[in-house]
């Protein structure tokens, strides 16, 4: 065997004053960091297969344990990184493609951090939410272009099919595979418990969760996974995956190592058979095409749900998102660079697409100037973390927000980034039966639901210091928002000016 | 019920198919409408003329009979069912379908049967009678693909890439050599006999239904296309 060049990027550390050896870390930890060394009879580590995931950490009743990172390091070097260093060692040992999972973690700016909100002062008064009607219930789908009346003067309902939230957050698109049954029902029940969406990802949707369908989106993609008349007709909307922020350009495969028991059996494809979805729809090479997938999901659904095309924040994203406000299509999902994924190449990870901020300022802007800003809602994704995220997007023209990382957070996830190895030790990213029962979706479903209604409320608090008292006046009034430390360029793109302006 | 759609927009067409109570529909002067039978489960539908793209999108058991060509992406993300093309399909015909067949007379356009896949009792076949484009079977993971090359002398009965990405199901060529430029995830092999057996009786429906001598048709070799791997993928990435 050749020299391992890779040094463990954390050290478990061990209070052995304080460890009574009683071995939960060992069978907590789907790694196999720890070990029981009965000869000396006192618990050991493997540093090199610990991902700093923190189970053992939160499990350890005397809290004996903590990780650190590893004060080993290469020669300090500001070009050569240790990080590159490490994956160029990682690929010459294997000839492998870097994999890795949730969203970009490079240090790339992020303009939620250089955008400040507005509150009143003396004339225009704040409003005061705990006391005062504050309204962030948000209507989603193509607004009528005109009132129209019939013959007695009675107004004709022309809405097109919508969705109504209680709040304009919605859980993004994770497969059932991607993450797991306890994760999905968490998410399910929460969203119904909230009056929101959350979205069932490509993977199809597993029998257990239909009664969901009022508050579920199911996803058409590429490879049609668990798409049948029944899937589009529970839904309370249909997405249709064109791409995703993690991996713009690429598409998904879930190895058929994954792809065992329920997770065949949702994806209607045989166990060990891989899931592949490519990038490309082939069938679809124009926006014309796109309208034609558009149009027959709406036919197959009797036109009763709304249509959502999502697509990731690309460079040319304005010119395209015009183009599927143009394909019938009810909203458009754009999915920032920042978005997370269960697996994706780390190359694209972190070199391809745009931030949402600047992606969603320039379609709201270019919708606006064609005209057909009202043909569609937008809904922004890609790492939106906190409340004032989400109003800081609606401020820039979103009508709503997905989260995708911020729920699986809510509900343990520890951000360890190894999602793509199946071992998730918190029962989120994993199909091991008994990594999956960890997370029990009562407690679950609680965490979402706490976590959207503490957002709700400081969106209504934020809302209120500004003298807004309904989300329909947040949307798209830039004039709340000020940059700081912005180039002119970036504020102009933004539509914002700088702070002190 | 008997529709002559001439001109009426396709949402109105569909509408009328929709919530028609007869089993049996005849569309008469099909000039082009999209989606019919999006979704449609137990009817029978006959259409003179040319339905336009995305005929029988999630077809979920009806039949359709075309009398004349169909466009593109036929029986898209089909469940079950039966459509069958008296002439020639477009492009994409049988995208991603689980379960039915698709039995078309003569030539199928680009990307047919793409995405193909089979699930427990469902397990889908597309028959075409002449030759398909390029990329027959792209990533296809299921169920039968059946090109006769009728009228096509022996010659493989397929453009350029067939196969591309197959990680399950398979596809057989009558034809009396393979294609030479096969991709390296597809096994190829003369389908021996026993081997014909499992596709035998779409090759006799394809002959019943146009009316072909079936034993023209058997006079010929076939060969077998199958994927080499069911993971294409395997061993492609390393953690990070």
């Amino acid at each position: 065997m050749g020299i391992n060049y890779i040094y463990p990027e954390f050290e478990v550390i061990r209070d052995t004053a304080r460890c009574i050896a009683c071995r939960v870390c060992e069978r907590q930890c789907a790694n196999e960091v720890h070990r029981f060394d009965a000869e000396l009879g006192m618990m050991t580590a493997d540093d090199s297969k610990c991902v700093d995931c923190h189970r053992c950490v939160s499990l350890c009743p005397t809290r004996a344990l903590h990780i650190e990172k590893s004060r080993h390091t290469f020669r300090e070097n500001a070009n050569w990184t240790s990080d590159k260093i490490t994956e160029i060692y990682r690929q010459a040992g294997t000839g492998g493609v870097l994999l890795s999972s949730m969203g970009n973690p490079q240090n790339i700016p992020v303009y939620w951090d250089k955008m400040l909100i507005n509150a009143s002062q003396v004339t225009n008064p704040p409003i005061d939410p705990l006391r005062e009607p504050m309204e962030t219930k948000t209507t989603l789908g193509a607004k009528p272009k005109k009132i129209e009346r019939d013959n007695a003067g009675r107004i004709i309902d022309n809405r097109s099919p919508r969705l109504t939230l209680s709040t304009p957050i919605m859980f993004s698109a994770m497969s059932y595979g991607s993450i797991s049954y306890n994760a999905h029902e968490s998410l399910a029940r929460a969203a119904r418990e909230l009056g929101i969406y959350y979205n069932t990802g490509e993977g199809g949707l597993h029998r257990d969760f239909y009664e969901y369908g009022p508050n579920t989106i199911v996803q058409v993609a590429s490879g049609r996974f668990g798409v049948h008349k029944e899937y589009l007709e529970t839904a309370a909307a249909i997405e249709i995956k064109m791409g995703q922020g993690a991996k713009p350009g690429i598409g998904g495969h879930l190895p058929g190592t994954k792809i065992v028991g329920d997770v065949s059996a949702t994806r209607m494809i045989p166990e060990g058979s891989d899931a592949i979805s490519p990038a490309p729809h082939h069938d679809i090479y124009s926006i014309e095409d796109l309208r034609q997938l558009v149009f027959s999901l709406k036919e197959a659904t009797n036109y009763k749900k709304p249509i959502i095309v999502k697509i990731a924040a690309v460079h040319n994203i304005a010119a395209i998102a015009s183009g599927i406000a143009r394909s019938g299509a009810d909203m458009i999902a754009i999915d920032g660079f920042r978005g997370g994924t269960g697996a994706a190449p780390t190359r694209i990870r972190d070199n391809v697409g745009i931030p949402i901020e600047l992606a969603l300022a320039s379609v709201d802007t270019r919708l606006r100037e064609e005209g057909i800003r009202g043909d569609v809602s937008l809904l922004a994704a890609g790492s939106i973390r906190c409340a004032s995220d989400v109003v800081k997007a609606i401020a820039l023209g979103a009508d709503a927000c997905y989260i995708g990382t911020g729920a699986l957070i809510a509900l343990g996830c520890h951000v360890c980034r190894t999602c793509h190895t199946g071992k998730c030790n918190w029962g989120i990213a994993t199909q091991r039966e008994d990594l999956v029962k960890r997370l029990n979706p009562d407690i679950g479903s609680q965490r979402l639901v706490n976590l959207i209604k503490a957002w709700d409320h400081e969106i209504k608090e934020i809302m209120g210091g500004m003298g807004i008292n309904s989300i329909e006046a947040l949307r798209g009034n830039r004039l709340m928002l000020r940059g700081i430390g912005l180039t002119e360029k970036e504020l102009e793109i933004l539509g914002i000016m700088h702070a002190g302006e | 019920m008997i529709i002559t759609a001439e001109t009426i927009h396709f949402k109105a067409l569909n509408e009328m198919i929709r919530e028609s109570r007869d089993h049996e529909i005849i569309i008469d002067k099909c000039y082009g409408q999209r989606y019919i039978g999006s979704g449609l489960s137990g009817k029978n539908i006959t259409i003179n003329g040319t339905p336009g793209n995305a005929l029988g999108a999630y077809l979920d058991g009806a039949t359709i009979n075309v009398n004349g060509n169909a466009q593109d992406a036929i029986g898209d993300t089909m469940n079950e069912g039966e459509i069958v093309v008296n002439g020639s399909s477009g492009d994409a015909t049988g995208y991603a379908m689980r379960g039915g067949c698709i039995f078309v007379k003569k030539n199928a356009g680009y990307r047919a049967g793409i995405h193909m896949k089979s699930y427990k009792d469902k397990s889908p076949v597309i028959v075409i009678g002449g030759c398909a484009g390029s990329f027959l079977g792209e990533y296809q993971a299921g169920g039968k693909i059946i090109v006769l090359g009728i009228g096509n002398d022996g010659a493989p009965p397929v453009g350029y890439f067939c196969g591309t990405g197959m990680h399950g199901g398979k596809i057989l060529l009558r034809c009396s050599a393979p294609p030479a430029d096969l991709p390296a995830q597809v096994c190829v092999a003369e389908a021996s006999k026993s081997e014909l057996d499992e596709f035998v009786p779409y090759i006799d429906a394809y002959c019943d239904k146009f009316g072909v001598n079936s034993v023209n048709i058997y006079d010929s070799k076939f060969y077998i296309l199958t994927p080499n791997t069911g993971n294409p993928y395997k061993r492609l990435y390393t953690n990070n």
